[in-house]
């Protein structure tokens, strides 16, 4: 497919950038020019990102023709969604304690110690929840795309399933961007619910609140508008993941080693492209919410 | 029906392919008639595996133009080429199972994807096409536990599953031993006269021979000898002459 080439030279500029490792790169030794170097890798992000848009035209062209794979989409929302909840529940856990600790250490000099299940709820809710859930879900999740796709492009698996009359990207992108899509709000949710558990493990042991007093609480003041937007964002997300890792690993080249590439890339670039929307997004929802923000 | 006015299975006319500048095939032309063997030598690395790929619209022609069962596929899409690829089975060099379901499967894969049979009727239909090509017993087993020469067989197997009526093989007998080889060979010489097209890449010249109605071999991006075996044992190449004097399979 086109763009595999030009996804190497963007491959090698962001990972430069991003992770400062630019193991032998193309770019590097090939001894040409400052200048024809930045003109190439730019190129090469235009060409890498085109590929991915077209990926995702494609995808949508696809929602509208059969077969539709219903099957194989509910057995990626068991891997990638059913299975990332342990992961998501943990995390979480571990995200409400800690968080609701710091808003104590700030919320008590100032006397709101009362405050604290409101703001955690607002703090969780309207951005960690979502932004924490795509994180971990873009490296446990992506990676394991990265490679899987990887792992069947270079072993002709690919080609194998389109010589038994099976669109291979329906089967196999289609399904994963649209599992991806619909599980992230999922797990988002959940991290939300096991934050505010940990918050409250945390409150119950320091003042001895009550469950019922510390939801009220922390769900009193907080609107639909906060709610809903911020949970519908990982949608993004969540495309952003599916897509990002299935077209690295759809057109992995290079054996093994390009398999590796194919799924630390596609943590990278999920992770950085899903970062960088976030700005947008939040902007974009702060626009059409202008009470609720973020 | 005499072979003359038999169909074309297969039609290259003018398919060139090249990957990044270099080019593998140039020009090429050939037929391949309907019910009849072809098969392709060449040395390794001559563009076999491309020419097949290409007859099941798993790469495109940068020039020229591929007509399979009378339909032109060239620059056909992948639910374009559904109904064409549904009458193809293909082995693939590297076999290609599907490392994350067992042999059984596999094979239960076309079936299940191309059929309406019930899932009983699949299962009896996979186990007695693994019987066929000796693996009869291995139906649970995972890709990753079989030898080389066993995965190329339940490649077979899976290519075989839907009885197509154009069969490509890519070197089916490589990793085998001679006596598997020629049950093999067999195998896909019965395909044959079951009225089933079949191009077959090999280096083995004693099953070419078998299988071969008529044999072309590949050099630089050419067909550099074509027609039966014997007018390939006469063939002015030196090159041509040599390959057809091996006895050893592989
Ligand atoms: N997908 C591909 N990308 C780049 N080069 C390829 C690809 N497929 C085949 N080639 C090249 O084409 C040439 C012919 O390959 P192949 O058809 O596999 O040879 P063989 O005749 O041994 O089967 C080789 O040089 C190979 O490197
Ligand atoms: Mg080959």
């Amino acid at each position: 497919m086109a763009g595999a080439e030009s996804l190497t030279g963007f491959a090698h500029f962001l990972v430069g950038i991003v992770i400062n490792e630019d193991p032998k790169s193309k770019l590097a030794s090939d001894g040409s020019p400052l200048l024809e170097r930045i003109i190439g890798s730019v190129r090469g992000s235009i060409e890498w990102f085109g590929g991915l848009s077209l990926l995702g035209a494609q995808v949508i062209r696809e929602c509208f023709r059969r077969p539709f794979e219903f099957g194989e989409v509910i057995r990626q929302v068991f891997e990638i969604g059913w299975r990332s909840t342990p992961l998501i529940i943990l995390s979480g856990l571990a995200v409400g304690i800690v968080l609701s600790m710091h808003t104590r250490a700030t919320l008590e000099r100032f006397g709101a110690a009362a405050m604290i299940p409101t703001a955690l709820a607002f703090a969780l809710v309207k951005e960690t929840g979502p932004l924490i859930t795509g994180l971990l879900i873009s490296g446990r999740v992506g990676a394991g795309i990265g490679a899987e796709l990887g792992g069947m492009r270079v072993t002709e698996q690919i080609d194998a399933l389109e010589s038994l009359a099976v669109n291979s990207f329906k089967y196999l992108v289609f399904t994963r961007v649209v599992a991806c899509a619909l599980c992230l709000p999922l797990l988002t949710i959940i991290m939300d619910f096991s934050g505010m558990l940990g918050g409250f493990i945390a409150e119950a042991i320091i003042s001895g609140s009550t469950l019922r007093l510390y939801f009220s609480q922390a769900f009193g003041s907080l609107a639909f508008a906060d709610f809903i937007p911020a949970t519908l964002k990982t949608v993004v997300f969540g495309l952003i993941i599916g897509g990002t890792s299935s077209f690295l690993g759809y057109n992995a080249t290079g054996g093994a080693a390009g398999v590796g590439r194919a799924a630390t890339q596609s943590v990278v670039f999920s992770s950085v492209l899903l970062i960088l929307m976030n700005v947008i997004l939040v902007k974009f929802i702060a626009f059409l919410f202008p009470v609720a923000g973020g | 029906m005499s072979e003359i006015d038999a169909k074309n299975a297969i039609e290259f006319n003018g398919v060139s392919k090249s990957f990044d500048k270099r080019c593998v095939l140039n020009n090429l032309s050939f037929n391949v008639k309907e019910g009849t063997g072809y098969v392709l030598l060449g040395r390794s690395g001559t563009g076999k595996s491309v020419t097949l790929k290409l007859i099941c619209g798993l790469l495109q022609p940068d020039a020229g133009s591929v007509k399979v069962a009378g339909v032109d596929i060239t620059g056909m899409d992948s639910t374009a080429l559904t109904p064409v690829r549904k009458q193809m089975g293909f082995l693939f060099q590297s076999a290609a199972l599907f490392d994350s379901i067992s042999v059984g499967a596999n094979v239960a894969f076309a079936l299940k994807r191309n059929t309406d049979k019930s899932s009983e009727e699949i299962h009896q239909r996979t186990q007695s096409v693994l019987e066929s090509v000796g693996l009869g017993k291995e139906y649970d087993k995972m890709p990753s536990d079989l030898s080389g020469g066993m995965r190329k067989r339940a490649g077979l197997a899976r290519a075989l599953a839907l009885e197509p009526s154009i069969l490509l093989v890519d070197e089916p007998s490589a990793g085998l031993d001679p006596i598997t080889s020629a049950e093999i060979d067999d195998l896909l010489l019965h395909v044959k006269q079951n009225n089933t097209t079949l191009v077959v890449v090999t280096h083995n010249i004693p099953s070419a021979r078998v299988l071969g109605d008529r044999l072309a071999f590949l050099d630089n991006g050419i067909i550099l000898a074509e027609g039966t075996a014997e007018e390939l044992e006469q063939s002015e190449h030196q090159l041509v002459r040599d390959f057809m004097k091996s006895k050893q399979g592989g």
